[in-house]
């Protein structure tokens, strides 16, 4: 057989837990070949041990039919293997070429850097494979789907002829992810071989070959994705079936909650990022906000919940204006937010579990009393939370940064939930998380929904979208363009919407 | 697990001492002292007798102190460096107040206290704001805000306290910390009621941090400014507020030799380094209130005990600070390892 990568019943242990157990990966030449599984399941484990930061403990691992001993990254770039992290390790200050050259840098006679040689060479791997990449760039301008296409650069530039892609989709936009599916398939035609570390079923059926499946460390096996379907690979990966529709029964909307009129918002830079938006959102309804990333979402949120100032307009929550307001304010006003970055605004990473579930409530009763702090409530409350809704963490008291980003998630939602807030804003609530947590949030909402709170979605991903919400507001240059019905559309309808064309929908009815 | 961890944290610094004085002691040997002859004089010096004991006790008070207030802000993320001028400001205060009010003892001596505690809290109040308001970095302020209070207190105590003298008078007795009876029991040594105060305080920033809403804020202020503005929390107001009360700890660590040890206040050529050591104290009290007792005092049995081993054992001073310097390194460096340590273990998994 030709396989360009073998391992073999690999077995990696760390102190309490096998991380992997038998594990068996084998890479064709020329393959794109996915290695499934859910959080936690051990992917990133197995790819570290691949790209020679992990010694596994049994096992052995083949470059090209030859047993190697891949004992750092180093080695295993010289072997030809290089790996595009999820997290990228780019110098923002510096050029693509500056970044990609970093560590062996092609020097002249008298020992300066060849940065002319470089770009050059760059440019070529750079045409070659259609990536359309500026050498002299510097990368804090350029967008995160460029960003991730230096880090392709980087591993082609050292010689790979394997590449690890880590959950390359998770931080780019439904356009860029059709890029980059492009541009694997011109790697794969260039001879390269890929393997693909994700949990979206929908990615694996559309460019993958074959398809790993790992579950709790666990090698479950592996099949050809022609032979299968997102089903049976969804219960291969979490051991049982899984329901993608997300069963909800029709909503039934009451008087607005939230009701936006020409609201103006300024970014950063002191752009109008939204401009004169007007959105209503109902009790006992999910409004779905689809849109492109960048056309003003964040700040329209930001603005809602007080994080940012807002320009102009008017912002209603039952009745009471809270434009402008600071974000505690707002939050007493009924207002639950599950942020789109969980790390930065959704936990203090330092603090306990305990002491996260009570972030915004800490100053009341009955978890403090004067500015005492009432430690055997907060934790009781947080023991029932964490119970209620399924948190895994070992105890109350560990700290949020232990946890997984699928717990992690469940905390916030925990918490937000539990304020029974009017509105409850949900920005990205499923976003890096597996098929189950997402099962998990979206039943969640749902419940919410159906106990007459109103709820505001926002979401990159269309199908989150189209699945989860009663209706759809299509945000584009800051302005809500369009109201569609899930049942009535599809994503090449929002897809045309969200890039700005009206066409579709006065088609339609025309 | 956390049995384990406290098991550690109690180790870990244990385990650092005995290094450093194994190191000092070979320093020694090196030079052709005794490290014996020289350990033992250190320790006469400290603990020989009721007059060293009561001499470390008084050099360790202020310590407890402006270890609290670098320990206190860095609890939220700030770098206090102007303890030192905040314990300057703060000696100058007690000492007016105990000079220029004439009032029994149970008022007299709290004023004098308090008085410090505002000035040392006006000198981070001034960071704090610039900080929270502008985002001026705290470090490069405070560090400005020493000079200045160097030389504003030597220009107050040469002409408004005194008519261009170097030392004022001392405070009336209605405002001192001085004990007779503390005197009496350690052979007329300087120690004073003021470790009292220092434990108080110590207890005071436990209770602050660990029980209060206020605590939880400044900690998560500290930890995550995005996420404590999301929950509704005033990041600018917590800025202010935590270098308030560190300038605080650190103006009763100057009232601490104002009302205690001197009882006057005198012209400075350089700094007191109380507020310098006390960066020292809070990384080795791993920013830990009672931490910071312990290290406190070991910093102040270290400091008095030093003072004994040129005359007893005939070791340079010079040596002797190389000694306890390398003490404190290998204290503090343990806690870099420990540190990094758990980073590597965290990334890891």
């Amino acid at each position: 057989m030709d396989y360009v990568i073998e391992m073999l019943n690999i077995r990696k242990e760390f102190p309490g837990i096998v991380a992997n157990d038998n594990i068996t990966l084998q890479l064709k030449k020329g393959e794109i070949h996915a290695l499934l599984g859910e959080n936690g399941a051990g992917k990133s484990t197995l790819m570290n041990v691949l790209f020679g930061l992990y010694q596994p403990e049994k096992g052995e691992i083949r470059v090209k039919g030859e047993k190697v001993m891949i004992t750092d990254p180093n080695k295993a770039n010289e072997l030809g293997i290089g790996m595009v992290h999820q997290h990228f390790m780019l110098v923002e200050n510096f050029t693509v070429t500056q970044n990609i050259i970093l560590g062996s840098e092609p020097k002249t006679k008298t020992g300066k850097i060849d940065i002319k040689k470089a770009e050059k060479e760059i440019q070529q791997l750079s045409d070659n494979y259609g990536l359309k990449v500026d050498p002299t760039a510097k990368i804090s301008d350029i967008s995160v789907g460029m960003q991730q296409r230096v880090e392709i650069l980087k591993t082609l530039y050292r010689g790979a002829d394997v590449l690890i892609f880590d959950e390359p989709t998770a931080v780019l936009t439904p356009q860029e992810i059709h890029e980059l599916i492009e541009i694997m398939r011109s790697l794969i035609k260039e001879g390269k071989s890929i393997i693909l570390i994700t949990h979206k079923l929908k990615e694996i059926m559309e460019v993958c070959d074959r398809c790993t499946v790992i579950r709790k460390g666990r090698g479950i096996g592996t099949v050809n994705v022609s032979e299968t379907n997102p089903n049976e690979l969804a219960s291969l990966m979490v051991g049982r079936e899984v329901n993608f529709k997300t069963e909800k029964e029709n909503a039934n909307p009451k008087e607005p909650v939230l009701e936006i009129r020409n609201l103006v918002v300024k970014d950063a830079r002191k752009v109008e990022a939204v401009k004169g938006l007007e959105l209503d959102v109902r009790a006992g309804e999910i409004v779905g906000i689809a849109g492109v990333d960048g056309n003003g979402q964040t700040e329209l949120i930001e603005a809602i919940t007080g994080l940012t100032k807002s320009d102009s307009g008017s912002i209603k929550l039952r009745g009471k204006e809270i434009r402008n307001l600071s974000p505690r304010k707002v939050t007493e006003s009924g207002l639950g937010h599950i942020p789109q970055d969980r790390h930065k605004y959704g936990l203090v990473l330092d603090y306990s579990i305990g002491e996260n579930m009570v972030l915004q409530t800490y100053y009341k009763k009955p978890f403090s009393k004067g500015i005492v702090l009432k430690h055997n409530e907060i934790f009781d409350k947080a023991r029932s939370l964490i119970q209620e809704f399924d948190v895994r963490t070992p105890s109350e008291y560990t700290k949020a940064r232990a946890l997984s980003g699928g717990n992690q998630q469940k905390a916030i939602i925990a918490r937000e939930v539990d304020r029974s807030p009017d509105l409850l804003i949900a920005a990205q609530p499923t976003r890096g998380l597996d098929v189950g947590a997402i099962e998990f949030i979206h039943k969640k909402l749902i419940e919410e929904r159906d106990k007459g709170k109103a709820i505001l979605l926002v979401s990159f991903e269309l199908d989150e979208v189209l699945d989860v919400s009663d209706r759809i507001a299509v945000m584009f240059d800051g302005k809500i363009v369009a109201n569609v019905d899930p049942k009535e559309t599809n994503e090449q309808e929002l897809g045309l919407l969200m890039a700005g064309s009206n066409a579709a929908k006065v088609g339609d009815k025309a | 697990m956390t049995s384990n961890n406290k098991l550690f944290a109690i180790l870990v610094p244990v385990i650092s001492v005995l290094l450093g004085l194994l190191a000092g002691g070979i320093i020694m040997l090196s030079f052709g002292y005794s490290p014996i002859e020289g350990y033992a004089a250190l320790w006469n010096g400290a603990f020989g007798d009721a007059y060293t004991i009561g001499e470390t006790i008084r050099r360790t008070t202020p310590y407890i102190l402006t270890g609290l207030a670098i320990a206190f802000a860095f609890r939220s993320g700030l770098f206090n460096i102007g303890a030192e001028g905040q314990v300057i400001v703060g000696w100058l205060a007690a000492v007016w107040v105990g000079l220029a009010v004439d009032a029994p003892m149970y008022i007299h001596l709290p004023l004098a206290l308090i008085a410090a505690a505002v000035a040392g809290g006006l000198w981070g109040f001034i960071p704090g704001i610039l900080k929270a308001k502008l985002g001026v970095h705290e470090v490069i302020v405070t560090i400005m805000m020493n000079y200045i209070a160097l030389h504003v207190v030597n220009a107050i105590i040469r002409d408004v306290l005194t008519d261009h003298s170097t030392t004022t008078e001392h405070i009336s007795g209605s405002a001192s910390l001085a004990s007779e009876w503390l005197a009496s029991i350690t052979y007329f040594s300087r120690v004073h009621y003021g470790f009292i105060v220092a434990i108080l305080a110590a207890i005071l920033m436990w209770f602050i941090i660990q029980r209060t809403t206020v605590g939880y804020e400044l900690k998560s202020v500290g930890f995550n400014q995005h996420a404590s503005k999301y929950a509704g929390m005033n990041v600018s107001k917590n800025i202010m507020l935590s270098m308030i009360i560190a300038g605080g700890f650190a103006g009763l660590a100057g009232a601490m030799e104002g009302l205690g040890t001197y009882g006057t206040i005198s012209v400075m050529s350089g700094w007191t380094n109380l507020g310098f050591d006390g960066i020292a104290v809070a990384l080795i009290g791993a920013n830990n209130p009672f931490g910071v007792i312990l290290a406190a005092f070991l910093f102040g049995a270290l400091k008095e005990g030093a003072r004994e081993m040129p005359t007893a054992a005939g070791i340079p001073t010079e040596l002797v600070d190389i000694i306890i310097a390398l003490i404190i390194f290998f204290v503090a460096s343990s806690y870099i390892i420990r540190w990094a340590l758990t980073r590597f273990k965290k990334e890891g998994k």
